[in-house]
């Protein structure tokens, strides 16, 4: 080509360097932006962890409220087995419907029936979570009083699409040669699923199980409406007889009423609430990627 | 095993039946394990019909796949189909024991029978089907579970409990792959080599007793030492089961079964369709074939 001498030397000629600027500016944005977001999580952590370390004790982890409001001692321990067991009942409830509706839609169903139920279930993920709170306090709570059940039902339906969502796509990731060769042994569909998919697909389903348990136990909308009356002195067990205490109501509680000791005692019952998160979310992790080892050998 | 042990180890028996079945070796057209073969197949006329196909043919969608097979696959016989990919030779096996029934758009017409019953009638049972015609495929696929219990699941599941130790050793013996493997029987099956979980699968199929087997390119994802230890249990196999065995490898064919199905594609008026060219005893098809297109094929002037 005319006009360009090709024997000089090897640097940025032309527009190359302003090019060069562009590049590295837009680089350097998207890291900054990957950066904030991980200075975000650091950040709050660093806080739940500096304001609530002081307040965790045994005794917060085994007392429950002292009597009068303001008085500094007592512990959450009511509230975290309330919470313990309505997400357990609410798991207890989405898991098994979960995992058979994530079964239909890759085992069973057609492409024209399944669009349509993937679409409701992406839709009920969506769901403002008060909605979902607002529609069990109406239809089962109004007019009867609250318990740990209606809250478990309206953590339930919050778990049941990513539970879906989730182990759907843990089933499509199991080869369809192992269903061939299942099927081609003179074994139904049915048992196939049962004795072959699901088990291959054990760890994706456990990982988005303890994603769906981890999301429940911070649900704080359906909590203050169905799960927000209730004697914060005793410990319950009775999940279908009365309200629970429970973790993100205490907090909201604690926060609300102000005063320095019940301040205090909101972190610190955050900061129990983070710790059993993100013990759930990294061991979810832990899970999948021991699961996809042992897919891939 | 100890070094008194007076029997061979399956290293030297592989050895052995490498030595005079070489894939490499292995002329186009191996003479000599026709001349093996030819025995065999002079009693074909009186043999006892496994499947019947009468003008099969096989629609995916409005799409013609396979048109106007029509062949008989004898009993205790090893029948091999090759061709070209995409010539429908898969096609026609997988509609065999009703596999292509998940496949959306299948559609089969003509007569498809299997010991006189129409495979395809509306009371038959797909499960059933292939609970007696058993089906080994291209890639090993065992199941991410131990190696017993990749045999015995399947029997278990199918009510035949007892002696479950025994029929495990049996399929695995079968299989010729028990020595191998009779010391880490509660180890993971993915463990395995490609030709060892290919045996596996083998044992896996013939543990519950079926009456026969399909093999899909058994053999494309193993290296010629595998290859040649399942093409060696392929007749040990025959004289239990029936087996049709699809092949790229047109040498495999001709050292291993007694019948082989010409499949090629039919091409004109744009049409993408396979078709049964000739179907013969093996030894005919290779060295004297009926049709120009079957011996340019096997002579390698296809295309």
């Amino acid at each position: 080509m005319a006009g360009i001498d090709y024997a000089r030397p090897l640097t940025a000629s032309g527009n190359l360097r302003r090019r060069r600027r562009i590049d590295r500016l837009m680089r350097g944005s998207a890291t900054a932006a990957a950066l904030i977001a991980v200075a975000i999580l650091g950040l709050m952590l660093f806080a739940i962890a500096q304001h609530g370390a002081s307040e965790i004790s045994f005794a917060f982890l085994t007392q429950n409220s002292p009597e009068q409001l303001y008085t500094p001692g007592g512990g959450i321990a009511n509230a975290i087995i309330g919470t313990g067991l309505m997400v357990a009942l609410a798991t207890a409830v989405a898991l098994p419907l979960g995992v058979l509706i994530a079964v239909y839609l890759t085992e069973f169903a057609t492409q024209r029936t399944a669009a349509p139920i993937r679409l409701a279930l992406d839709l009920l993920y969506g769901l403002p979570s008060i909605v979902i709170a607002i529609f069990i306090y109406g239809a089962l709570v109004y007019g009867s009083g609250q318990t740990g059940f209606y809250a478990s039902l309206a953590l339930a339906i919050i778990m049941l699409p990513l539970i879906a969502r989730t182990t759907g796509e843990a089933l499509a990731l199991v080869p369809r040669e192992l269903r061939d060769a299942s099927q081609a042994l003179g074994i139904s569909r049915w048992r196939t699923t049962v004795g072959i998919t699901i088990p291959s697909a054990l760890g994706g389903i456990l990982t988005g199980t303890v994603l769906a348990v981890a999301r429940a136990a911070g649900e704080t909308a359906p909590m203050l409406l169905l799960a927000s009356v209730f004697d914060n002195t005793r410990t319950s067990f009775n999940i279908f007889g009365q309200a629970l205490p429970n973790i993100p109501y205490e907090i909201f509680n604690l926060a609300e009423s102000g005063g320095k000791v019940n301040v205090a005692k909101a972190w610190g019952a955050a900061l129990v609430l983070v710790i059993i998160v993100l013990v759930a979310s990294l061991g979810a992790r832990a899970l999948q990627q021991r699961s996809m080892r042992m897919m891939s050998r | 095993m100890s070094d008194l042990t007076p029997t061979r180890s399956p290293e030297s028996a592989m050895e052995e039946s490498r030595a005079d079945t070489d894939p490499v070796a292995s002329p186009v057209v191996a003479p000599l394990a026709i001349d093996v073969q030819e025995a065999a197949v002079e009693d074909s006329a009186t043999r006892e019909v496994v499947f019947d196909l009468h003008d099969v043919n096989v629609y995916y969608g409005p799409a013609l796949a396979v048109a106007g097979v029509s062949l008989e696959i004898y009993k205790n016989h090893i029948t091999a189909m090759i061709g070209p990919s995409g010539c429908g030779k898969s096609t026609i096996v997988r509609s065999l024991n009703r596999m292509n029934d998940s496949v959306s758009g299948f559609r089969l017409t003509g007569q498809c029978t299997y010991h006189g019953n129409d495979l395809y009638a509306s009371a038959v049972d797909p499960v059933e089907v292939r609970r007696r015609i058993g089906m080994v495929f291209q890639r090993p696929n065992p199941f991410p579970k131990s190696i017993y219990d990749n045999i015995a699941w399947a029997p278990r599941i199918l009510g035949m409990k007892e002696n479950l130790d025994e029929r495990v050793e049996k399929a695995l013996r079968g299989a010729a792959i028990w020595d191998e493997v009779k010391d880490r029987l509660k180890t993971t099956a993915l463990g395995l080599s490609g030709g060892q979980q290919q045996r596996l699968c083998i044992a896996r199929s013939i543990a519950i007793d079926p009456d026969v087997l399909l093999l899909d390119e058994p053999c494309s994802a193993l290296d010629p030492i595998s290859t040649a230890a399942v093409e060696e249990l392929m007749q040990e196999l025959k004289r239990d089961y029936t087996i049709v065995i699809v092949t790229h490898n047109m040498q495999q064919a001709a050292r291993v079964a007694e019948r082989t199905a010409f499949f090629s594609l039919d091409l004109s008026e744009g049409r993408r369709t396979g078709i049964l060219v000739e179907y013969d005893e093996t030894s005919k098809l290779f060295t004297r074939p009926a049709d120009k297109r079957t011996e340019d094929y096997v002579t390698g002037r296809f295309g």
